[in-house]
């Protein structure tokens, strides 16, 4: 009953019909996955915030909220700024080799302008947020505390650039979003200048 | 054989009449959603006409830009007019309360409208407004008799007056049949001009029904090529492994 | 270490899949099951063209399984959101509008599919002893499977959605007594709301998918009991070869495997046509009227269920009593169900049975056809005429067939299968 069956061309036929049978399948694969991939409406809901910080007294905070992360936006007096040189040496990364931010804010004022800081407000440990402690010398944070971010939930610091101290839990600096200033007053969170 | 068939149309006749009455006929909008330069003069037409008072509100501005070919520029500088972003939906300011007040209904939303009515219901509509004093809105619709819309694009149309025919019936009632438009006083285009403006209007309206019928449309061919490969694969194999059988 | 299979399987080289094929084995019957049920099975080897369309429902079953769950992850059952969420992905949801369009063609398909696997078991007699049972599963997942695009069908929220929903959920006001309050029950509010949509949503999504699955594995095991039916009619087992196979038959794989895969293919073809280039067939898989919002206030003009229930509406509408129309259209779904004690012939296969029989199955053939068309029409009276006299014929092919197929005249069945190699 087999003794004319031609084995190659039956194997050839086999594996080819299942090869094409798994690019089709892969094909198929691909609109079901990408269907998890945020919608067209979740992109304009996560598009650029413009915040008015026209108003936002030197030593202050706002938070402001895009994609559903809290974005710091701190008012530096020219006091806080002079404390970051000498942090260096506490610090476990004081040029943001390892940490996010726009290429702008590859410096030690993490900042576009050095007098506004804008950071996400995303504990880089396990994603708690990091409550502002301005105040030099706060006891609840450490007895020679210079002002920064204290994180409640483990106990992480960050100065007043959002860099991460040695010894704490965190591994990076907290992260800078991308933005631009479309005025003097004015800043856009969540676009760089050329991808806005 | 006759009286079979004079039969056989009495039986149909009445088909026919149903498929006739009630509704005015519909002319052809021949519309091409793969015209690029069209859906670009009906977007226009649309933000400019309609939009005032009909949302579209499932209509993206960005997406629509991208499907038209339209760089963001193009899109804020010529189509958006009211402060959205181009990430937001065509929605309308206008208070349903004030609307119901105005119009008496509130504008319908017409991001579905051209998958609901069809474009060529559309284009026979914004075509056929003729004056009817007796109306609020001093004109009147064919092809909706008794529409709360006024009649938008009169100033580019002109305006019009329905003409009437009138057979008298075996009971000697006359019933009365739309014969055709009378243009009374010509608008800022010729007839043709705006046939072509309401043709991109819809045209527009169409896409914006269904955006993904460019890509789905695309898509068709390779999907189908694939699929007969295959099939003739599976053919070939089936008549391999079935030699088996006697 | 080790047992003995496994040492086997290693000593003869059967290398690692086999050792673990071994060790699966034994705590599972993999290979049993396999064996039994595929590449063991024995279908006869003359099943034609019409012996496609039981894979093919499996197939589009999986199709409607897998596009349903992606919906769902977009899709929101409530009477606020739920029209907006079906336009949400048909637009803003990457490859929505595939997705969607996979599944509302899919309902359609499945019934085309479903149509003509029973039409099939009609021309050879598949439900006859000793598949009444086989056919009895298979008629509750057609149930099933109409409740199942009956709950779909309201979750677009469209305005024939609403108004579908609407009558169909009216018909239950014509049972005696209970009626309003069992139509209220099954709406859970005093007009269908929001609170429907939300069950049906349910029912749709969880319940009636699990009956289904639970019915198909039912439909099969009946079947691979059993043992395929084919066109000639002639039950394969009767005539074993020596080893005590059936000579007539072939191992289900890869002889039909390989077989299925062609209609699998041709059928893709034909379901990708539908969903690139015509995805609402022109108003009969997605009525136009259903992309207008549902509207409590206004009906649409022209109100008609989907094309795969007209048949029966329109018998429904050809009876003047709502009591009456209503029992009717039941009865004509239901009748199926009976078909094994109906039919008194002798032999299974069409092509054996007498003038009689076929002349009464051709009629019923059309008149299912024509009433499905004239449930689409607007009902004028010439069309309720039609409609009047296709529903006696379509009853006829039911209640007349204990007469007509015991004084069918018959060919003699042959003891063993028709086939040609090609």
């Amino acid at each position: 009953m087999t003794e004319e069956v031609d084995t190659g061309r039956r194997h050839f036929l086999t594996v080819a019909t299942v090869a094409a049978g798994a690019v089709g399948a892969a094909f198929v694969a691909v609109p079901f996955l990408a269907s998890w991939k945020p919608s067209a409406r979740a992109k304009a809901m996560g598009a650029p915030v413009e915040l008015d910080i026209g108003k936002l007294e030197p030593g202050a905070m706002v938070k402001v909220e895009w994609r559903g992360k809290a974005i710091f936006v701190v008012h530096r007096t020219p006091d806080m700024l002079a404390k970051l040189p000498a942090m260096g040496s506490s610090l476990r990364d004081p040029d943001s080799n390892e940490s996010e931010q726009p290429e702008f804010a590859k410096n030690e004022a993490r900042a576009l302008k050095p007098e506004y800081l804008v950071l996400v407000g995303v504990c880089t440990h396990l994603g708690c947020a990091p409550l502002e402690k301005f105040t030099p010398g706060d006891v609840t944070v450490a007895a020679d505390w210079q002002g920064g971010f204290f994180c409640p939930c483990h106990g992480s610091k960050f100065d007043l650039s959002g860099r991460v101290f040695k010894d704490v839990p965190a591994p990076t600096n907290l992260p800078v979003p991308p933005y631009q200033f479309v005025s003097d007053t004015r800043i856009l969170i969540g676009a760089d200048k050329g991808n806005a | 054989m006759r009286t079979k068939l004079l039969a056989l149309a009495a039986v149909l006749a009445p088909v026919a009449a149903f498929a006739a009455g009630g509704e005015a006929k519909l002319d052809h909008a021949n519309v091409d959603v793969t015209n690029r330069a069209s859906l670009q003069r009906g977007a226009a037409n649309f933000v400019n006409y309609c939009l005032g008072c009909h949302s579209a509100k499932f209509v993206r501005y960005n997406r629509m830009a991208a499907d038209l070919g339209l760089s963001e520029e193009q899109l804020i500088a010529n189509l958006m007019y009211t402060g959205e972003r181009p990430h937001d939906t065509m929605r309308i300011g206008m208070v349903a309360d004030d609307a119901k007040r105005w119009f008496g209904v509130l504008p319908p939303d017409l991001s579905l409208v051209a998958r609901s009515r069809g474009a060529d219901y559309l284009y026979t509509f914004l075509r056929s407004f003729y004056v009817d004093p007796s109306k609020p809105t001093g004109v009147n619709n064919i092809v909706l008799p008794g529409t709360a819309m006024p009649h938008v694009l009169w100033e580019l149309q002109g305006v019009q007056e329905a003409v009437w025919e009138g057979h008298p019936d075996a009971q000697g009632n006359v019933q009365k049949h739309f014969k055709e438009f009378k243009l009374l006083e010509p608008g800022r285009m010729t007839p043709e001009e705006f046939d072509g403006f309401v043709r991109d209007t819809v045209n527009f309206l169409e896409y914006a029904a269904e955006p993904a019928q460019l890509q789905r449309k695309a898509l068709g061919f390779p999907v189908i090529a694939f699929l007969v490969f295959f099939t003739l694969l599976a053919w070939a194999l089936k008549k391999e492994y079935w030699k088996d059988v006697k | 270490m080790g047992t003995a299979t496994e040492k086997v399987a290693a000593r003869t080289g059967g290398g690692r899949l086999a050792a673990l094929t071994g060790w699966i084995d034994e705590r599972f019957p993999m290979t049993k099951l396999w064996k039994e049920q595929v590449s063991e099975y024995y279908a006869p080897k003359n099943m034609n063209f019409w012996y496609f369309f039981g894979s093919l429902a499996l197939f589009v079953l999986v199709i409607q399984f897998v596009t349903g769950i992606f919906l769902t992850m977009n899709y929101k059952p409530s009477a606020a959101d739920a029209f907006g969420s079906v336009e949400y992905i048909m637009r803003d949801v990457e490859w929505g509008w595939l997705i969607r369009y996979m599944h509302s063609t899919g309902a359609s398909a499945f019934f085309v599919v479903v149509y003509l696997h029973m039409f099939r078991a009609l021309l050879y007699g598949s439900y006859q002893k000793p598949r009444e049972l086989l056919w009895i599963i298979g008629m509750l997942i057609y149930f099933a499977l109409m409740a199942e695009a009956f709950f779909g069908y309201l979750l677009p929220w469209g305005n024939m959605s609403y108004w579908g929903a609407q009558v169909i959920v009216s018909l239950f006001g014509a049972i005696p007594v209970v009626g309003d309050s069992l139509t209220e029950w099954i709406r859970g509010d005093f007009y269908i709301s929001d609170v429907t949509l939300n069950r049906f949503f349910a029912l749709h999504v969880v319940a009636i998918p699990l009956v289904l699955v639970f019915l198909v594995v039912a439909h099969l095991m009946a079947l691979h009991e059993v043992g395929s039916n084919n066109p000639d009619g002639v039950e394969i087992k009767k005539v074993k070869g020596p080893d005590g196979l059936p000579l007539d038959g072939i191992p289900f794989h890869p002889y039909y495997t390989v077989k299925d895969l062609i209609g699998v293919g041709v059928f893709l073809i034909l379901f990708s046509l539908v969903i690139f280039f015509a995805p609402t067939m022109g108003g009969y898989f997605l009525e136009h009227a259903n992309f207008d919002p549902a509207n409590p206030l206004q009906t649409p003009p022209h109100i008609a269920p989907v094309w795969y229930f007209t048949p029966f509406y329109a018998i429904l509408r050809a009876v003047p009593s709502k009591g009456l129309g209503a029992a009717l259209m039941g009865l004509a779904v239901v009748l199926f169900v009976f078909l094994p004690w109906l039919d008194r012939g002798k032999v299974k296969s069409i092509r054996y049975r007498g003038p009689l029989f076929k002349f009464f199955l051709y009629s019923f053939a059309i008149s299912f056809l024509v009433l499905g068309w004239l449930g689409l029409q607007p009902p004028t009276p010439l069309f309720t005429n039609l409609a009047r006299f296709f529903t006696v014929v379509y009853f006829a092919f039911f209640l007349l067939m204990p007469w007509y197929t015991s004084i069918d005249k018959t060919k003699p069945v042959p003891t063993r299968v028709t086939y040609h190699a090609h």
